[in-house]
């Protein structure tokens, strides 16, 4: 589903963030993205979807080559991938519902259809009795979870979460965590840039780890026990 | 229906694309869908927008009213038409029968209107009632004065080129001496006037620049302002004419509601001026309606103002649009 072939980013300031990077996510697949700050999990995350180009290496995302994909084929590549991030990425302006159904009015759905799913999301992160509350009127775990409910609203193939929980304690956290076990035992595949090891380490899945922009283990979801 | 129920698994991706049909619909509910939430933006923002629109509103209104002014002195000056005339003197030589000979020939060109004779006696009454010279052409033996055709244009006298010809012409044929064209201040003032239109014309596109520019400011603001709502959207797979249609239905209610408030405003100057108006013309025995916009100009003055306002929208959107791209 994701694939990393010899993938090195420089940025302009010439820092190097990913150096020859390898790595294959398959589909249907959980994997969380480990390492301290700074050793490339963000920027791993932006080249998968796009908001990056790598400098070198080949990346193909849901068998399509991202080297050759074109810039006006972006928006229709990135309804695929569901991404949620640290800092939620809600408009203020707009209640909850509106905020979920957003991918759903950029994909041109109907507006039954679009009220359908978006209270399906919602309900999946129990917060359909807040459709009509403005986001700042939410807690953090709830921003997160209207944030996470936006994100898989379209149904898209692929999840990507970029410390997810890094705003949140340990039992919202776990909530969170228990949120994607969710969408992946229906087939979505997910990637979760987390540090916080003391959280995703019970949960058995795989475990990539990064130092300084390169590879320093990856634990198959068998070799990582709780 | 199986797409959708595609939809549904989230590995189908490949089936996700809707047919030509669903997407037609959808592309026009999205356009839908920016023409309501743009003129909804509008309306939340009533004091900001009615400023930007009383811009667009005056800025349109003054080159209608020129443009108003001008047909309204024209519709005065049109009856002047009929006043010009071509004095055709002919050599002495002439009979009073070859003059009316060559009057009726004359009648017979498209470019002339109306010809007609005046006889050398008759020329001899005329002088001698309108000059008061009478006592000295007394003194005369001989008539001094030659037969005269006088000629009316077949044409409106706006056309000074043809009219210039025409005189040229008449002046050619056998037995004309000269040919005079009298109102030359009537062609002048034509001329004065055909300044002013270009003058307006070119009021007109300062102002239509000046429109275009505010238009393209204030959408720029706007841009700047939802700056995050424009980076979320590219993140979740907006494509840039999505992210631009908002934006570029706002420039259209900018221009068609500024259009609008121009119009109301010439209306209104008009009515302010119709009184006195009226009185001049009655004081000089005449009766003068001050003429209106027609229907035709003033659905011209909003269709310019809608491309106005798209036009400066789609400059705004098109240098700022592109810059934002999330990180």
């Amino acid at each position: 589903m994701i694939l990393f072939q010899n993938v090195s980013k420089r940025y302009p300031t010439g820092q190097e963030a990913l150096g020859q990077l390898n790595l294959e996510v398959d589909a249907g697949e959980m994997a969380f993205l480990t390492g301290h700050s700074g050793a490339g999990k963000s920027t791993l995350l932006k080249l998968i979807a796009m908001i990056e180009r790598p400098s070198r290496g080949h990346i193909v995302v849901n068998g399509k080559n991202l080297h050759n994909l074109p810039k006006r084929r972006i928006p229709q590549f990135r309804r695929d991938i569901g991404i949620i991030f640290q800092d939620h990425h809600l408009l203020h302006d707009r209640s909850v519902f509106d905020n979920v159904a957003l991918p759903l009015i950029i994909a041109g759905f109907r507006q039954q259809e679009i009220g359908r799913r978006v209270r399906a999301s919602l309900d999946k992160v129990g917060l359909l009795h807040k459709e009509k509350a403005f986001p700042v009127t939410l807690s953090t775990g709830e921003q997160q979870r209207v944030g996470i409910a936006r994100a898989v609203v379209n149904r898209p193939p692929i999840l990507l979460a970029d410390e997810p929980t890094g705003n949140l304690d340990p039992a919202l956290s776990r909530e969170i965590m228990g949120l994607f076990e969710e969408f992946n035992q229906v087939g979505t595949t997910i990637l979760v840039a987390s540090h916080d090891l003391d959280l995703i380490t019970p949960m058995g899945k795989r475990m990539i780890s990064l130092k300084d922009g390169r590879l320093l283990a990856d634990q198959a979801a068998a070799e990582v026990q709780a | 229906m199986s797409a959708r129920s595609a939809n549904m698994s989230p590995r189908g991706a490949k089936s996700r694309r809707p047919d030509v049909h669903a997407r037609a619909a959808a592309w026009a509910l999205s356009h839908a869908r920016s023409l309501f939430f743009s003129l909804g933006k509008l309306y939340r923002a009533p004091m900001a927008s009615l400023m930007t629109m009383a811009v667009i509103g005056v800025a349109l209104a003054l080159p209608t009213g020129l443009y108003l002014m001008l047909s309204n002195l024209e519709a005065i000056s049109g009856g002047w038409d009929e006043s010009a005339q071509i004095s055709l003197f002919l050599e002495q030589s002439v009979s009073d029968e070859k003059a009316e000979a060559l009057a009726k020939e004359l009648r017979l060109r498209d470019d002339v209107g109306e010809a007609r004779a005046i006889g050398k006696e008759a020329a001899l009454a005329e002088f001698r009632e309108l000059s008061g010279f009478g006592a000295a052409l007394d003194a005369l033996s001989d008539n001094p004065l030659p037969a005269v055709v006088v000629v009316q244009p077949g044409m409106a006298l706006k056309d000074p080129l043809r009219i210039q010809q025409l005189v040229y012409d008449l002046e050619k044929q056998p037995g004309v001496a000269r040919a005079q064209l009298d109102l030359q201040w009537v062609q002048r003032l034509y001329a004065i006037m055909e300044t002013a239109q270009r003058g307006v014309l070119v009021i007109g596109t300062m102002l239509g620049l000046a429109v275009l520019l505010v238009v393209g400011n204030t959408i720029r603001l706007d841009i700047q302002n939802r700056r995050d709502e424009i980076e979320v959207a590219k993140l979740i797979g907006a494509t840039d004419a999505f992210i631009r249609r908002p934006f570029l239905y706002g420039g259209i209610w900018y221009g068609l509601l500024g259009g609008v408030l121009g119009l109301v405003m010439v209306e209104a100057s008009l009515g302010f001026l119709a009184e006195p108006v009226n009185r001049l013309a009655g004081l000089y025995g005449g009766h003068f309606e001050l003429l209106d916009l027609d229907l035709g100009s003033a659905a011209m003055v909003l269709l310019i103002a809608i491309g106005l306002g798209l036009g400066g929208s789609w400059l705004a959107v098109g240098r700022h649009l592109s810059d934002i791209e999330p990180r």
